[in-house]
């Protein structure tokens, strides 16, 4: 179940890379989401809405996040044809998914710290 | 997973505004070994490539402020002729955002998520062009720094040549006229003109194999014999045979020079031809139009050895207003399209068209151009008229000694004897020895003069008994010259004697000049008793020495000459 959400062999791959700084880069990621997931709430404006997501799909493909960079990807590429109501919904599913995720990593942070 | 060691330490600038990718792609260059550089936006990430310069750039393209492909764009042109790869990170997937990329100066594309391997491999790849730019730009300024240096000493050499291989008097004589392209220098082409010390003219064109600075250089030797024998008043065998012997001793094996020496006397009215290798010349007889072919008879100078050289030349007779015409192998060699040279006849077509002789060269450049060759930098081509002797002024002798310790009062005796005169002209030593005297110094051109006749008139009339009646026409002319060389060839047994007596006399000086010959002697009162002129092609030397020198008298038969110069005090 975890595996659809978020993908273990990122995350030893990021653990392996960042070290030290593993933590700080999963609070980063955390901290910088929830400022994206604000403005997906805030705006009304298709420009800024796709560029949210853009960012969004980027840095959780990065961090191993694969359905929640899915479920961006499609805001990003439908938003210009989708009717509002349907934007509401994916932007809902969005917050569900981080919602998923973010307990995975505060857990995974945890684990590291008390590995180190 | 294994990290990718890269090829140098590199500067690398991440812009990426999302902190999060902006780190992980930080911590990812530095574990390969990298110095990281990071902006969150596109206007940051201008700002610290001015001022820190890295050697790359990795730019997300969807960024606030300034987004990426306007970051791209400003640094590319801030880094000028260096390459600064920019690598896009996106996730672009859009074909037109992609094609953006490219646009704006993008030399490659990283998509999220971030593979190290890649990555790696990327930077690897793009390290190795911007090296290989560097390299490029790096020699390019060497080259052009070479070429500077090259260039810079074809211009200290050609102005080094210019004192050594001058025009000599191409651009003073009023009966030359010529036309070299202005690099023919460099390729081994070299016209020079000189006045002898009796005003007659010599001239050579020369080819030498070969371009640039090396058929340049054997050109110095070549002008500095020219000169330097011309003005001692040398003949043109003696010439050619020093010539041939200096550049046979210092030019490699695969190189010479074909080289046309001519020799136009305009008191004799003769034009005396020697062609190594240089396509014909043409003797043009103003007369009845005809075109006289001046071909080469010998191999190039700087090819046979001292002993097997030829300096056979060939004597013309001219008429006033007749024009020796000379050209390099630029013209009748030049290739067309089709690989065809424009050769000897289309040139002898110009010529048979031509209504107005000082528009020769001009016909023949735009017969080049018809021809369609490729035109050429090594052309070159010359005419020399003769003229009556009083429009020829060539220029006065320079002297640099004080005249403090000029001999006034001695005389010399020489006895040449067969051997020697079948080789050797004892006239410039004469000269030069009788040119210690100041007071003879101003009619130096009419003492050779005078002193050149009464030595061939030995030697020719005297010594090897030529009829001087022969040269009445033109072909008995060619036919005289023959039997010269013929009978000097086989020559076993004569004498020249040349006294020189200097006295001084009232305030200035007399010369006398007394030469014998042991020949047959000739009618002396039957000779005398013709008109003093300079018309005719035969005799004219006797007239010119009774018109030229003092008392001239012969005795003995026409074996004994003898003829007197005078000099007033001087100022």
């Amino acid at each position: 179940m975890a595996d659809k959400h978020l993908d273990p062999d990122v995350l030893s791959a990021l653990r392996e890379v960042m070290e030290d700084e593993y933590p700080k880069l999963l609070d980063t990621f955390l901290a910088d989401s929830e400022a994206r997931l604000n403005r997906l709430h805030a705006t009304e404006d298709t420009a800024q809405l796709i560029e949210a997501a853009h960012s969004l799909k980027g840095s959780s493909g990065n961090l191993g996040a694969n359905r929640l960079a899915e479920l961006c990807s499609q805001l990003e590429h439908n938003a210009n044809s989708m009717p509002s109501q349907s934007i509401k919904k994916l932007i809902a599913e969005i917050d569900d998914e981080f919602a998923i995720v973010r307990p995975l990593y505060e857990a995974e942070r945890q684990r590291s710290l008390t590995e180190s | 997973m294994n990290t990718v060691q890269p090829l140098e330490l590199l500067t690398i600038l991440i812009a990426e505004d999302s902190a999060a990718d902006r780190m992980l792609l930080a911590s990812i260059l530095r574990r390969q070994g990298h110095a990281v550089l990071t902006a969150a936006n596109g206007a940051e990430a201008v700002d610290v490539f001015r001022e820190l310069r890295p050697h790359l750039v990795l730019m997300d393209a969807m960024m606030p402020v300034m987004d990426g492909f306007e970051a791209a764009r400003q640094i590319k042109a801030l880094s000028g002729e260096n390459l600064v790869p920019i690598i896009f990170l996106t996730s672009l997937s859009e074909n037109e955002a992609l094609a953006r990329c490219l646009e704006v100066g993008g030399d490659d594309f990283l998509a999220k998520p971030y593979n190290q391997v890649i990555l790696a491999a990327k930077i690897k790849a793009m390290d190795r062009l911007r090296r290989l730019q560097a390299t490029v730009l790096q020699q390019r300024d060497q080259i052009a720094r070479h070429h500077e240096y090259l260039l810079n000493e074809q211009r200290v050499a050609k102005a080094v040549f210019d004192k050594v291989a001058h025009s000599g008097c191409l651009n003073a004589a009023p009966n030359i006229r010529y036309l070299q392209s202005p690099y023919a220098l460099f390729n081994g082409d070299l016209l020079l003109a000189a006045y002898t010390p009796a005003g007659d003219m010599h001239v050579l064109l020369g080819d030498f194999t070969g371009h640039g600075l090396p058929a340049a250089v054997g050109a110095m030797p070549l002008a500095e014999v020219f000169y330097g024998m011309t003005a001692k008043g040398y003949g043109v065998s003696e010439t050619l045979r020093e010539m041939n012997a200096k550049l046979k001793r210092i030019l490699p094996v695969d190189m010479f020079c074909c080289a046309i020496l001519l020799c136009l006397s305009f008191q004799r009215r003769s034009v005396e031809v020697w062609n190594g290798g240089m396509p014909d010349g043409y003797l043009h007889h103003i007369a009845d139009g005809e075109r006289e072919p001046l071909a080469a008879r010998h191999l190039p100078l700087g090819v046979l050895s001292p002993e097997s050289f030829d300096d056979r030349t060939e004597v013309h007779p001219m008429a006033i207003g007749d024009q020796v015409f000379l050209l390099s192998d630029g013209v009748v060699d030049t290739c067309n399209a089709d690989d065809q040279l424009f050769g000897v006849e289309r040139l002898q077509q110009v010529f048979a068209a031509n209504r107005q002789p000082d528009a020769v060269f001009e016909e023949i450049k735009q017969a080049l151009r018809d021809f369609g060759g490729e035109s050429r930098d090594d052309v070159s081509m010359v005419e020399i008229s003769l003229l009556e002797p009083a429009q020829i002024s060539p220029p006065a002798l320079m002297y640099s000694d004080s005249g403090q310790s000029c001999p006034l009062d001695w005389s010399v005796s020489f006895e040449f004897r067969a051997a020697t005169l079948k080789r050797f002209n004892p006239l410039p030593y004469l000269l030069q020895l009788l040119l210690e005297v100041h007071g003879l110094r101003a009619q130096s051109g009419a003492l050779y003069s005078v002193l050149a006749e009464l030595y061939s008139n030995a030697l020719e009339h005297g010594v090897l008994g030529l009829d001087s009646s022969l040269k009445r026409n033109a072909s008995g002319f060619a036919r005289y010259y023959q039997q010269r060389s013929v009978r000097l060839e086989a020559l076993e047994d004569g004498y020249i004697r040349v006294n020189l007596q200097v006295a001084p006399r009232d305030e200035g000086g007399c010369l006398t000049i007394h030469v014998e010959d042991s020949g047959k002697g000739f009618d002396v009162v039957r000779v005398m008793e013709r008109p003093l002129d300079d018309v005719r092609l035969s005799g004219r030397g006797i007239s010119l020495i009774r018109q030229l020198g003092r008392n001239a008298q012969w005795t003995d038969n026409g074996r004994s000459a003898r003829v007197e110069f005078f000099w007033k005090a001087l100022a």
